[in-house]
């Protein structure tokens, strides 16, 4: 699907966060490090609120972690996720000690559980965006 | 702000009529409303020298000049804190007048939340939610129903909090909504009416959510050495504070995320004033959700964190309970004015104008706002 079809919010363009985006659309999901003192940090920034350092890498994610909180929605806020009702939104733990909200995929509801291990998937939702969700492990 | 206690007091409180559909500007609405407070007060426009308008910038304090015919405005400002904003604003008029900038300032908050642009539109164009929207909206994570929806689940499974226990608040409020004439919601509801209200975003109810509503509310601020011989009663603003969560601009990534900014502005608030918690008779908490009105009750210190689902149930906090809140109805029952119509039921309580929803012996009050997604401020007052 091209953008023009595409009827979801899709990311503003920020020179800070590029590196991620373009990670996700390798499907390589890489995480913003500060190059001083090794903290992970997510979402994208510009400064390490540990060390103020402003140099950074960018490490592969490991795609391992666990569920820290949920919600499943049976109301669409945007016409673009009618189709998509109900939708489970997990709060994920990711193994490099930051979290990520994404779509949760084959999933029963009753499932879902504080600490269950996930696993990190890509979904291409345009030519130019690649969205994370994750599974049960 | 040391040494601000009484300093400084609500003189003017303004409201007009609540409904879903105004047919009228957002000017109009807020303009009725600050004039309808100044007129309480007992001053005349041209003594305003401060306006702190609502954050969004939809009425700007230029409107105020041209409108009201104020000559002099020295103070101008805006708290962008979303829900928190009324009263972190009654903070910067407070700052404004003990520093000798302002006598007089006019909060004015006012909206057509119902019959304008709703809230999917509107989140998706505030500058405080881009975060929210590169990383979170694309995925879905898009209203505060289903932000805060994490919020409380998370809260249920750590503390075994139960739909029935956010039930008791929905309940509580619009018990007091049936007594307010201008209360949208005057239907009754019972704990069952919540359970079997549509799910919105799981665990968060229909009847776990605000209104959204018109309307318009508004406060003067003044310096009490001017108010003692005002047209009101002066009610003094012993203490005031404001509070940013961690990861204020995004949930996901907040270290505990049943924790809000109001347990930081809680104890500066509660230290200002020289009180304890016990102290208070009567408290408005801004209620957009009915967990984040269980959450500030933990975070104000009136319960120990993971005890608020107890501490609501039992009628605590309804009418004739220890701690009763929100005796208009709230954001869940009376209207979303943004919390300013939480300040002007505070003040009516403690001046004895609270109607049939007033609380016997109501002499220091606390209120509250809460928003942009975890930003909390707090203010606590005497008559």
């Amino acid at each position: 699907m091209n953008q023009l079809e595409y009827d979801k919010p899709v990311p503003p363009l920020n020179r800070d966060s590029k590196p991620f985006w373009d990670s996700m659309k390798a499907h390589d999901m890489r995480l913003q490090r500060c190059a001083d003192c090794g903290k992970v940090r997510h979402y994208p920034r510009p400064v390490c609120d540990n060390c103020l350092s402003m140099e950074c890498d960018w490490v592969r994610a490991s795609g391992k972690g666990k569920v820290h909180s949920w919600t499943i929605s049976h109301h669409a806020f945007l016409p673009g996720f009618i189709a998509d009702l109900p939708m489970t939104l997990v709060t994920v733990d990711l193994d490099e000690g930051v979290r990520i909200c994404a779509q949760m995929r084959d999933c029963e509801p009753e499932q879902l559980q504080v600490d269950m291990p996930v696993e990190l998937g890509y979904e291409d939702a345009t030519s130019d965006l690649t969205l994370p969700v994750f599974r049960p492990a | 702000m040391a040494g601000i206690t009484d300093k400084c007091s609500v003189t003017g409180i303004g409201e007009t009529e609540y409904s879903r559909n105004s047919g009228r500007s957002v000017a109009a609405l807020q303009m009725e409303a600050s004039l309808k407070a100044i007129a309480d007060a007992g001053l005349q426009p041209s003594d305003i020298d401060g306006v702190i308008p609502y954050f969004n910038m939809e009425v700007v304090a230029e409107e105020f000049i041209t409108n009201l015919g104020i000559t002099d405005l020295r103070y101008s400002a805006i708290t962008p804190l979303g829900g928190a904003s009324a009263v972190a604003a009654i903070q910067a008029a407070v700052s404004a007048i003990v520093a000798g900038v302002a006598n007089h300032v006019l909060l004015p908050i006012g909206r057509n939340g119902s019959s304008g642009e709703r809230i999917g539109g509107r989140v998706q164009a505030m500058p405080q939610f881009r975060v929210l929207g590169e990383f979170e909206m694309p995925s879905g994570n898009i209203a505060p129903p289903q932000l805060y929806a994490h919020m409380a689940r998370r809260h249920m499974e750590m503390y075994g909090t139960t739909s029935r226990q956010l039930a008791e608040i929905a309940v509580a409020e619009r018990a007091n909504a049936i007594l307010n004439d201008n209360a949208v919601m005057q239907k009754p509801m019972t704990i069952e009416d919540h359970q079997n209200s549509r799910m919105i975003s799981d665990p968060l109810r229909l009847f776990d959510c605000c209104l959204e509503s018109d309307g318009a509310a508004a406060v003067v601020i003044s310096n009490t050495e001017r108010a003692k011989d005002l047209r009101q009663k002066p009610i003094y603003i012993m203490g005031v504070a404001e509070g940013h969560p961690d990861s204020p601009s995004n949930i996901t990534q907040r270290p505990d995320l049943t924790t809000l900014g109001t347990a930081k502005a809680a104890p500066i608030a509660f230290d200002m004033a020289g009180i304890d918690r016990k102290d208070i008779d009567v408290a408005e908490i801004y209620d957009c959700f009915t967990y984040i009105v269980m959450c500030q009750l933990e975070d104000l210190g009136f319960c120990a964190k993971g005890e608020g689902g107890d501490f609501v149930s039992n009628g605590r906090i309804a009418l004739g309970g220890e701690l009763p809140i929100n005796t208009h109805g709230g954001l869940l029952s009376q209207s979303h004015i943004v919390g300013m119509n939480h300040v002007c039921e505070l003040v009516k309580q403690l001046r004895g104008d609270g109607g049939k929803a007033q609380v016997a012996n109501a002499n220091i009050g606390l209120v509250t706002g809460f928003g942009d997604l975890g930003d909390g401020s707090v203010a606590i007052m005497r008559n």
